[in-house]
């Protein structure tokens, strides 16, 4: 049951703000996205029209806290199949941006920003892969660069910041 | 913009002159991807120069910060830039996502002033937008074109039925890309590989995602979603699967076992990147195109063409 009183009308003001979010409000509830969507044909729990609905709805909390929000796989079927270029991927994109500064940064999501804060990169070239390159005659390439670092701390995107989703 | 016509300078004497953009899971992941590519390059005369200090594209932190995201595309393009190049990338999702900030950062003009001001203050460089962004496959497609290829065809095939997987982000989405191919009804893959001289295969629900989106979150879902396809193309009986990307790999090769052991069944389906077909054809040794570094031994498939590797 939903509580008319909990609802948040300005939450889809918000995401229409945010980059990505832009056409939340165009949605007319058609069920394209959800028909032709690969995740939703695995699991019922990812459901991008009902999402959507209750974004549009102000169920902020709910939106935000959930882990549906993260299980898009930016396939991007419904971004080119929706009548209403509601751009469904960018949105989710914008509503997890808006969770993480919530505070709900899934477990996943912070280790690849450890990683990335790191080494630049999602997976580490160490010794193993140089010495590898160079037996294949490959170009090296630089294993760890400081320069990813320093964007995510100019932008404060530190992850002692996070709590877990 | 997104993928383009060939691009070279004037006195150039290659066919097509690019920056290779590897990204985090070539180099790690996929060295033979990497090294057919390049193999398959030199021979079409396709110059592949290298940037050392490239990153990440940015992909993953796009769900997280959007503005970091953009940022870490930018900079990857202003090395790109500083070398007056176009990228080329390996996998599908850095090109998605190094195209599409490409795309933001040239179209608004704003963006791009406070994207220069974080990037000149934070690393000292500046990016004005002049970077072309494509992807290998494209490159073969429009820059070398079929003819070309065609005629290089040393190795027949023709015993070869194969499964093309053309992943999400070589086609999509058209806001960036263009319309440079049906999203709905892709054939540049299919084309490619009936290039070679071997014969494509098609199998129910094609163009499914690999579900490698979602793996990091639920590896359930996204082992489902991959699960689907190599079903759909065992019922086909094809000898492989060809791919475009790294990160479809890690869902089809890297994660078949575990599917199989799930799923309670045997695919034993070998997964090829589209150089190594496409090296095969041209007569490179299949140790050159990395063969052996394929998880699912590729040794019967190469008997059909009577190729081995050491």
């Amino acid at each position: 049951m939903i509580d008319s009183k909990a609802l948040d009308p300005k939450f889809k003001l918000e995401i229409a703000k945010e980059p990505g979010g832009e056409h939340i409000t165009r949605c007319f509830s058609c069920g394209t996205c959800t028909a032709g969507c690969p995740v939703r044909e695995v699991t019922d729990r990812y459901n991008p029209r009902k999402i959507i609905r209750m974004a549009i709805l102000g169920m902020k909390k709910e939106v935000l806290s959930s882990q549906f929000i993260w299980l898009c796989s930016s396939c991007y079927t419904c971004f080119e199949r929706c009548p209403q270029d509601v751009r469904i991927p960018e949105l989710m994109n914008a509503i997890r941006n808006i969770a993480v500064r919530e505070g709900y940064l899934p477990p996943a999501m912070r280790i690849q920003l450890d990683l990335l804060s790191s080494f630049g990169r999602l997976l580490e070239i160490t010794e193993f892969e140089s010495d590898k390159r160079k037996d294949l005659h490959l170009p090296s390439i630089e294993a760890k660069t400081e320069d990813i670092k320093k964007i995510l701390d100019h932008l404060g995107c530190r992850r002692e910041e996070k709590t877990e989703g | 913009m997104g993928v383009g016509v060939k691009k070279k300078p004037k006195d150039s004497p290659f066919t097509a002159e690019y920056v290779l953009f590897l990204g985090c899971t070539v180099p790690v992941r996929a060295v033979n991807y990497e090294l057919s590519a390049r193999k398959v390059a030199e021979r079409l005369d396709i110059h592949l120069g290298d940037i050392p200090e490239f990153s990440c594209c940015g992909y993953p932190i796009k769900s997280v910060n959007h503005y970091a995201y953009l940022l870490m595309a930018a900079r990857n393009l202003a090395l790109a830039e500083e070398k007056g190049l176009p990228i080329c990338t390996l996998c599908s999702a850095c090109c998605g996502a190094l195209a599409e900030a490409n795309h933001e950062i040239q179209e608004d003009k704003n963006l791009r002033k406070r994207l220069n001001e974080d990037l000149s203050k934070v690393l000292g460089k500046q990016y004005e937008g002049e970077t072309r962004v494509t992807h290998f496959m494209r490159v073969l497609e429009k820059d070398v074109g079929e003819k070309r290829i065609a005629s290089e065809v040393q190795t027949d095939l023709s015993s070869l039925h194969l499964a093309p997987h053309y992943g999400c982000h070589i086609t999509k989405p058209t806001t960036v890309y263009g319309r440079v191919e049906d999203p709905e009804n892709p054939t540049s893959l299919d084309r490619l590989i009936q290039m070679t001289g071997a014969h494509t295969v098609s199998y129910e629900n094609k163009l499914q995602c690999c579900g490698g989106g979602v793996l990091a979150i639920d590896e359930g879902v996204a082992l489902s979603m991959a699960q689907s396809k190599l079903d759909h193309i065992q019922a086909r009986q094809a000898d492989a699967m060809v791919l475009a990307c790294p990160f479809c790999n890690i869902m089809y090769e890297s994660n078949q076992k575990k599917i199989e052991k799930v799923a309670q069944k045997e695919y034993k389906l070998p997964i090829l990147y589209f150089p190594q077909l496409v090296g095969l054809a041209l007569g490179i040794e299949p140790d050159d195109l990395g063969m052996k570094m394929n998880r699912i031994k590729t040794v019967e498939l190469l008997k059909k063409i009577n190729r081995r590797a050491a």
